[in-house]
């Protein structure tokens, strides 16, 4: 029964562009739409995860990862032919992560039920912030009473491996309230909590709200609404020595969970694992090539609706020998641990010194990175420096 | 074409900024039929771009218009277009000494201003005979009597029949033509005697070498006379001579005494054609050269650096094809530490200098780094040698200076009685020194002061408006060279010195200029893993400092569904900037910082 050992792994990422209600800082494909619309979309995903995915069949998948959007808000009919489609098309591996992206306040125990049913092991919640006048700027359209009644479904329906996502670094926010969210979810023992720092992005109306503050914050000048940088450095401090004292470990720049919980998929990126994105805007990683669909929802579901599909991509990007090497580093530096040695020669074939010996002496001195022999990782000043670790590479 | 000189009229047109010079040459071009309407695009003798967009007339121009004048005659007018600016006022004055009259333009709302005094000193001074001409009627200000009072007061000409015009309506044009004919004078000269002609201006063609706009005095040229520059003894064959057609050159058989026109001879360097010069017969030269020709000075220098190293050589041929056309830019090659290989350049003033950057950023695509601009100080050392100091890097060790002199102008500011005290206190922050203050109508008054160069060269014209909102002109003349009391501040970053932000200033005031160099800096130098001292210092004695607080957080959070390509963008976009920074020690100083110097007087 053991013949998937001697498969190549690979991921899968499924995106579901549907949500309730766009929030104010989300630049991610995604919006609100109605059911038939819905299905259409399903039933296109599911063509383009038949039609690309029949290259595969020597591959076994190691985690699979539904996001959006939120994936929890559509009918549980169209996540049911997403899991069956897959189960169809790829082998499975027994013990793969699967994930679906939930908000509260749109599960209910019946829904997870079924989640439960088709194999799917872990839940990530995008909590955000217990303290509502924070989630109301957000524009979340959840409040702390919907995540407490999700998550007691949740555990009651038996799901073990959960994760929260908290966001800091919110107009208006301060360590007591970034105190009061973190102690509010940290008191379940979670798996697993993802903590990002808020950056405005473009086309949000975050941007048009916080752009110029944002500015002044990275300069580190005196903000009006966002908190200074000054303070962002204490509540990212914070946020570390508070999980820290919980039993969490960072193991990424965003990222702490308890030990053996970290998440196998999204280290999968940083690793350079290959992956495959099913759904409009997914990026995948193939055979060192890199492949973004196109965002076009019609035109995507018109091509994998008809009965001779194409494979289209917005992008599609042959990486040569140099730019998987930059990738290694920049990527690998993103994660605690960070990059192996061994693991670089094993992939490139010749040594880490013969390559980066300038940049990594570099960033040693200036106390970014340490090299303990078999791995090179980020100092804690590193990784909030990540950018500036990325552009030497 | 009959050729008799009494027919001829050579004169050009003189206003202060904005009185309506080019739109009144417009108007006569179009009158005379030489363009169409439909042909005329509107202010046909600013020629380049940066003169139509800026108002102003960088290089003179010449046409020759045909006018059937009331007493049946056809007259040529050659018209004379002049710069308008102070920078420019030997190429005016040599634009006027190819002229035997001129039109003054007088804003029938503003009267006289700075200007328009200091352009009917010039004329006069050449001889020419000034017709006044009220313009702007229009205007529901306008009150012809009193700049008619005010031009017989204040200049001392006679206005009282000065035509009353509108040049932007054409209403009564034919006025000033036949003022033209009727009240100007016919050149003068013989055609037989000995070539003695005026070089006005030139400028560079790609196919025919140096063009030559010249003004025959005396004698005649036709293609194929050998000539001789007087001043620099260059020697030719004349190829083409020819007059100004509106926008070209037309070539004909001669040109005879009291003509304007240019002539072409191979000529490939235009150093070799200054402005100013006399041409004359190789074989029958003239006795002596025409007056008034003198080398012109730079008085303002500056470094200009690409801002890409490797366009070095690129920049070098820019300034080598611009100096084609403009004789008066001077430059020579230099290093900075800081800035690498460029050139330190000469020019004849602020606004010049502004001219040359902006065409060599636009005509020649560059992308260029600026140090702040300085006058020459001449520089006595303790051994009794003289430097005259361009670069405030070059100055010697202060126990080697005996003393320092800086040039000093003389300022004429016509400002209206409200604004008065405010430009005094603006003069005397300047280090002005008072001379006198004349009313020149109840309303204004002619203010003289005496100030240093160096305290003009920045931003004081714009200080000069926004102070009397827009109501005070401004006018200047080199005085010559006084005592001072000057220091060289240096700008250390990161405690090492940055050579191309020194700079020569008066020492009463040095510790405000370091000051506001050191917040400028400090605004303009991104954050790095360090914290940077950034310090003013005079000699050894740091007189301000500032910081830049070392940077904390720099950090993509979210690589959603893996989109890694997204990510590589961003950072490619962030490396790319830091590459267009300068590198000085182990601090990164964006090209914007070396130019805030310029701008220290803004908030």
């Amino acid at each position: 029964m053991d013949t998937n050992t001697y498969k190549k792994e690979i991921e899968l990422y499924i995106h579901i562009p549907f949500c309730v209600r766009k929030c104010n800082y989300c630049d991610f494909l995604s919006f609100p739409s109605n059911d038939d619309a819905q299905l259409e979309y399903v039933k296109a995903l599911c063509a383009e995860i038949v039609y690309r995915g029949k290259n595969f069949s020597d591959y076994t998948v190691s985690s699979i990862y539904i996001g959006g959007g939120t994936p929890s808000c559509v009918n549980t009919r169209h996540i049911i032919s997403i899991m069956e489609t897959l189960a169809d098309t790829f082998t499975i591996n027994k013990e793969a992560e699967i994930t679906i992206e939930c908000n509260p306040g749109t599960v209910t125990r019946e829904k997870l039920n079924i989640y439960k049913s088709l194999g799917i092991n872990r839940l990530s919640f995008g909590v955000q912030s217990t303290n509502n006048d924070e989630l109301k700027i957000l524009g979340r359209i959840h409040d702390y009473k919907s995540f407490l009644v999700s998550l007691d479904s949740a555990l009651h329906e038996g799901f073990d491996n959960i994760s929260a996502d908290i966001m800091y670094g919110l107009p208006g926010q301060t360590i007591e309230t970034l105190r009061k969210t973190l102690k509010d979810i940290a008191k379940f023992n979670l798996k697993h909590i993802s903590v990002y720092s808020l950056i405005i992005e473009e086309n949000t109306p975050f941007y048009d709200r916080y752009y110029d503050d944002y500015i002044l914050q990275c300069q580190g000048k005196l903000t009006s609404f966002l908190p200074s940088e000054e303070q962002l450095c204490e509540m990212t401090d914070f946020v570390g020595a508070y999980l820290r004292n919980r039993g969490y470990f960072q193991y990424e720049i965003s990222n702490y969970s308890k030990r053996g919980y970290e998440c196998l998929h999204n280290l999968g990126y940083w690793k350079r694992k290959e992956y495959i994105g099913f759904g409009i805007g997914a990026a995948s990683l193939i055979d060192e090539t890199r492949y973004a669909n196109i965002t076009d929802i019609d035109k995507y579901i018109k091509n994998y609706l008809r009965t001779n599909p194409i494979s289209e991509y917005s992008e599609r990007v042959n990486l040569t020998l140099d730019e998987q090497m930059s990738e290694f580093m920049m990527l690998g530096f993103r994660m605690v641990n960070g990059i192996s040695t061994a693991d670089f020669y094993n992939s490139f074939g010749r040594t880490i010194e013969s390559v980066y010996k300038e940049q990594i002496d570099k960033l040693i001195g200036q106390g970014l990175i340490i090299n303990d022999g078999n791995f090179i990782k980020p100092t804690y000043r590193g990784l909030e420096l990540q950018n500036i670790i990325a552009r030497e590479f | 074409m009959s050729t008799d000189k009494q027919y001829i009229r050579n004169f050009c047109i003189i206003a202060h900024i904005d009185h309506g010079k080019s739109t009144l040459a417009d108007r006569i071009i179009e009158k005379t039929g030489l363009l169409t309407e439909r042909e005329m695009q509107s202010q046909v003798l600013d020629n380049m771009d940066l003169e139509r967009e800026r108002g102003i007339t960088i290089k003179s121009q010449a046409v020759r218009i045909i006018y059937k004048a009331n007493d049946g005659h056809e007259y040529i007018f050659n018209l004379i277009d002049t710069p308008g600016h102070v920078d420019f006022n030997y190429e005016v004055s040599r634009s006027l000494a190819a002229c035997d009259g001129a039109i003054l333009v007088v804003d029938a709302a503003q009267g006289v201003e700075a200007q328009t005094l200091a352009n009917v000193y010039l004329a006069l001074d050449h001889d020419l005979d000034v017709i006044p001409v009220i313009n702007k009627i229009d205007l529901p200000s306008a009150d012809p009597e009193r700049v008619i009072e005010e031009i017989e007061d204040v200049i001392g000409i006679e206005a009282e029949n000065a035509p009353q015009i509108s040049a932007k309506t054409g209403l009564n044009i034919e006025d000033v033509l036949e003022a033209i004919v009727t009240d100007l004078p016919a050149p003068t000269g013989e055609s037989d005697n000995p070539l003695q002609a005026l070089i006005f201006d030139s400028i560079y063609d790609s196919y025919k070498g140096v063009i030559v706009f010249i003004r025959i005095k005396e004698g005649s040229i036709k293609v194929g006379d050998p000539i001789r520059m007087m001043a620099t003894n260059a020697e030719f064959d004349v190829v083409e001579v020819g007059y100004f057609g509106a926008g070209r050159f037309v070539p004909c058989d001669e040109l005879t005494a009291g003509m304007v026109g240019y002539i072409t001879a191979s000529i490939k360097n235009v150093t070799d054609t200054r402005v100013g010069d006399t041409v004359t017969n190789r074989d029958n030269p003239c006795s002596e050269p025409l007056p008034g020709y003198k080398k012109v000075n730079p008085m303002v220098y500056t470094g200009l650096y690409p801002a890409d190293g490797a366009k070095y050589p690129d920049l070098r041929d820019a300034l080598e094809k611009l100096q084609l056309n403009d004789a008066s830019l001077q430059y020579e090659a230099e290093t900075s530490v800081a800035l690498g290989f460029g050139f330190r350049c000469g020019f004849l003033g602020l606004l010049h200098l502004e001219i040359v950057e902006e065409r060599l950023e636009r005509e020649y695509n560059l992308d260029l780094v600026t140090t702040a601009p300085s006058v020459v100080y001449r520089v006595y050392k303790t051994d009794g040698e003289m430097i005259e100091l361009t670069n405030p890097t070059n100055l010697p060790d202060p126990s080697e200076i005996d003393y320092m002199e800086e040039p000093v102008v003389e300022a004429e500011i016509m400002v209206t009685a409200d604004y008065i005290g405010a430009i005094m206190d603006l003069c005397q922050e300047r280090r002005g020194e008072y001379i006198s203050m004349e009313y020149i109508e109840e309303t204004r008054a002619l203010l003289k002061y005496r100030l240093p160069l160096n305290e003009i060269i920045y931003d004081f014209f714009d200080a000069l408006k926004s102070r009397s909102r827009g109501y005070a002109s401004f006018d200047y003349e080199m005085k010559g060279y006084v005592k001072s009391n000057l220091v060289k501040l240096d700008i250390l970053i990161n405690k090492e010195l940055v050579d191309a932000l020194s700079f020569i200033v008066f020492e009463g005031t040095a510790y405000e200029r370091g000051r506001k160099m050191c917040e400028k800096l400090k605004a303009e130098i991104p954050r790095h893993l360090f914290e940077i001292p950034i310090q003013a210092a005079i000699g050894n004695k740091v007189i301000a400092r500032e910081t830049v607080k070392a940077v904390r957080k720099d950090v993509l959070a979210k690589c959603y569904g893996g989109d890694i390509s997204r990510k590589k963008k961003l950072l490619e976009k962030q490396k790319e900037g830091k590459k267009r920074m300068r590198q000085v020690g182990s601090v990164d100083i964006p090209q914007s910082a070396f130019m805030s110097v310029l701008k220290l007087d803004e908030d």
